[in-house]
């Protein structure tokens, strides 16, 4: 009965299909004879630098070929998961680590990697040790951890700081004080693209860092009961409430989602003072923002700590890399295909030279040398400091946790934003799903 | 069946040796049908409910676990919530929809020139894809970058999405924009097939145009009507894309609906069990209104409109 309804909804599924590169054709991703297959996302700049990182492999090994498949990052989210558990994953899965691995290690479909690290202690040790944390369940590493750093900034527009004559806080009192400061000038103190859900959660991540120290989460990633009720993290949750109860979060920022960037519009176009956004928005900014970045008008800090709180100053969140898995259904030529390229493909020092020029800093030690002479080398210098020398770098949460956990943690936060809920009752219903 | 047999009935009078001949082969051209329709319809309806009482995280073993997945669901105060939001995307898109797809339908039921070309233009709606709509109406609804602000108006410069009964609001209004064209295609349709001599008869009566409306048209159009309701209370019951991508459900759980519940729980929380328990309530809600809106049709809806009238 409902057909026309229907039949909209499979035109709207149309524009998602994934599109060849590398080399070879032919059929998506069967595990079929010797050729190794690799799912990663597109999108640039960075699908460029992931697909030549591949076509230079696959012209080094005229014998190993890898066929390389894009998607989507969010079409690539259910699709990989479907392949995963219908055993049609591509030899290599690109991914997030965190949750996500270890419900793949739990079905037994990746394989386990410790034993090829310890042979190849070189390829491990080129690279950030706090990178292979995601990567490691129960003790034993899943995937390689590959691509960039993406640490959580405090981006300050300096353009809007000196009109309203104010100073970057070093401070959660500085900040709480510059709130009402900004709104009297009609500026909004933070941007912030609410209704992505994950956005507000980069907030949560800091308070509690700073607050109770990086202990408060980890003590929910290991699944201890009652968690989220620690008095610090209650605090950090009331302290989030009092800064949207202050209007220091721009005005309809439920409407507003990270997808489209107006959240990074608000700060170059001067309509936001601050916002808290991944070391990735950087390169969006500097394309779309006119003269904003090659301006000099963009600060960056790490999130200041908190008066009183226990955590590390140095500390940061965010991603500490992306990784590589190989299926455990692939054929064994096929798994020996991709440890070449993990050994002799990845972070190569020309991808390397890549990813920096999109404006990423590459997971490898040493990369700081190579960063003078790119026009975002400050930029750059100053993420690979915050990553390099945070006490802690835990991945961002709802990576970190279950997809069950965290569609719960994403839907109370987006409670939490919009008031209905209290401080409490996030920690009662989050304490639900610890340990899922 | 009345007194004046419709069409289809003088069929069923046949001779008793052509009789079953023509049956059988009236059964073999429903075949395909019917194998299209156990094969994506039966099958995984069967698949689903037999999901319903088992745990699956999608990736690992499905692992049957009686009745755990019902009693989450059962229990969990958000179901009762998205029925209700269910609800009231339903009622409100219903009570937007008729009316004005009933004017517009009559309206382009005329036979001037001008009124085709409109008649294409209301269609552009339907043209375009949910997900593109959604997209467009979230840009235009955006609070510091939409139509409020670009053009400062502030009457329009409102938190759209981000407030629980504008979002729902917003909602019922962008399907309604969407399916409007639809509906009132169907009515123009129904409209059409109203035989001229009864207006002709009622101009000589002294009968105006309001008049006729409400004493011709509207009970003529009487089956049009129960057929574009059912089919817009099914398909709301369904409606997922459009919502999906305008509010993805929020802010919070303002606009989650059955259908958007059942995604998120499935395919973003990886609880298939659970997510199959609103599956199969969303088909017994669908089947019960189905059914209810035939109740009100009448068990006769294949007589004649026109004796009586």
């Amino acid at each position: 009965m409902a057909v026309p309804l229907a039949g909209s909804a499979l035109a709207a599924c149309g524009t998602s299909g994934p599109s060849q590169a590398g080399a070879g054709g032919g059929g998506a991703a069967a595990p079929s004879s010797g050729g190794a297959t690799y799912w990663y996302l597109s999108g640039q700049p960075s699908e460029g630098v992931r697909t030549n990182a591949l076509n230079r492999f696959n012209q080094a090994n005229p014998n190993d070929q890898i066929q390389g498949t894009t998607f989507q990052n969010d079409a690539y989210k259910t699709r990989i998961r479907t392949a995963v558990g219908a055993n049609q994953a591509p030899t290599i899965i690109w991914g997030w680590g965190g949750g996500t691995l270890r419900s793949y290690v739990q079905a037994g479909q990746v394989e386990d990697l410790t034993s090829w690290f310890d042979q190849n202690a070189a390829v491990k040790s080129r690279l950030f040790s706090s990178a292979f944390a995601p990567a490691t369940v129960n003790g034993k590493i899943y995937a390689m951890p590959a691509e960039t750093v993406q640490p959580i900034v405090l981006y300050w527009n300096k353009r809007v700081f000196q009109k309203v004559g104010a100073q970057p806080p070093q401070s959660w009192g500085d900040i709480m004080s510059l709130v009402p400061k900004f709104n009297a000038a009609g500026v909004a103190p933070f941007s912030l693209g609410g209704q992505s859900r994950w956005t507000n959660m980069m907030w949560l991540e800091f308070l509690f860092d700073r607050v109770g120290g990086s202990e408060v989460f980890q003590a929910v990633a290991d699944g201890q009961q009652g968690a989220w009720s620690n008095p610090a993290a209650i605090d950090a949750l009331t302290k989030v409430q009092d800064l949207v109860k202050a209007d220091g979060f721009i005005k309809g920022f439920s409407s507003i989602t990270a997808d489209s960037n107006a959240d990074l519009a608000l700060l170059y176009t001067d309509k936001a003072a601050m916002m808290l956004h991944g070391s990735w928005t950087y390169g969006t900014m500097s394309s779309d923002g006119g003269d904003f970045v090659s301006g000099g008008n963009l600060g960056y800090m790490n999130f200041p700590p908190v008066e009183g709180g226990k955590g590390d100053p140095t500390a940061t969140t965010g991603n500490p890399a992306q990784y590589l898995s190989i299926s455990s259904k692939a054929t064994d030529a096929q798994k020996e295909t991709a440890k070449k390229f993990f050994a002799t493909g990845v972070l190569t020092d020309a991808e390397i030279q890549d990813w920096i020029g999109t404006g990423g800093v590459p997971i490898v030690n040493g990369a700081d040398a190579k960063l003078t002479g790119s026009k975002d080398a400050d930029f750059l210098n100053f993420v690979y400091g915050v990553a390099s020398k945070a006490k802690s770098f835990p991945q961002s949460w709802d990576q970190a946790l279950s997809p069950t956990a965290a569609e719960k943690l994403l839907d109370n936060i987006s409670r939490l934003f919009q008031l209905s809920i209290t401080p409490q009752q996030f920690a009662d219903s989050m304490n639900g799903v610890i340990g899922q | 069946m009345t007194a004046l047999a419709p069409p289809g009935a003088r069929t069923a009078i046949p001779s008793p040796v052509a009789g079953s001949g023509r049956s059988a082969s009236f059964a073999w051209m429903a075949l395909p049908a019917l194998i299209v329709f156990v094969a994506f319809g039966v099958v995984p309806l069967l698949g689903v409910v037999g999901l319903s009482f088992t745990t699956w995280d999608g990736l690992g073993a499905i692992t049957p676990s009686g009745l755990t997945s019902w009693t989450a669901v059962l229990t969990d105060p958000g179901l009762p919530h998205a029925l209700w939001v269910t609800f009231l995307v339903m009622a409100l898109s219903w009570l937007v929809q008729t009316p004005i797809s009933l004017l517009i339908g009559v309206f382009v039921a005329g036979h001037q020139r001008y009124r085709a070309l409109l008649a294409v233009l209301f269609f552009v709606p339907l043209l375009l894809s949910s997900a593109a709509i959604a997209i467009t109406y979230k840009a235009l609804l955006d609070p510091n970058f939409g139509l409020g602000a670009g053009l400062g108006i502030p009457l329009l410069q409102q938190d759209w999405l981000g407030q629980a009964n504008l979002a729902l609001g917003v909602v019922v209004f962008v399907v309604s924009w969407q399916f409007i064209p639809f509906h009132s295609l169907i009515y123009q349709g129904g409209v059409r097939q109203i035989p001229r001599s009864m207006y002709e008869a009622a101009e000589l009566d002294g009968a105006g145009r309001v008049r006729q409306f409400f004493a011709i048209t509207l009970p003529q159009l009487k089956y049009t009507i129960i057929a574009s309701s059912t089919l817009i209370l099914v398909g709301s019951l369904t409606y997922f894309d459009l919502i999906f991508v305008l509010t993805g459900g929020g802010p919070a759980d303002a606009t989650t609906t059955l259908a958007v519940d059942m995604y998120k729980r499935g395919f973003q929380a990886n609880l298939m069990g659970p997510a199959s328990a609103i599956a199969v309530i969303l088909v017994l809600v669908g089947l019960a209104l189905a059914l209810l809106m035939r109740r009100v049709g009448g068990s006769d809806s294949t007589a004649s409109q026109l004796e009586g009238t």
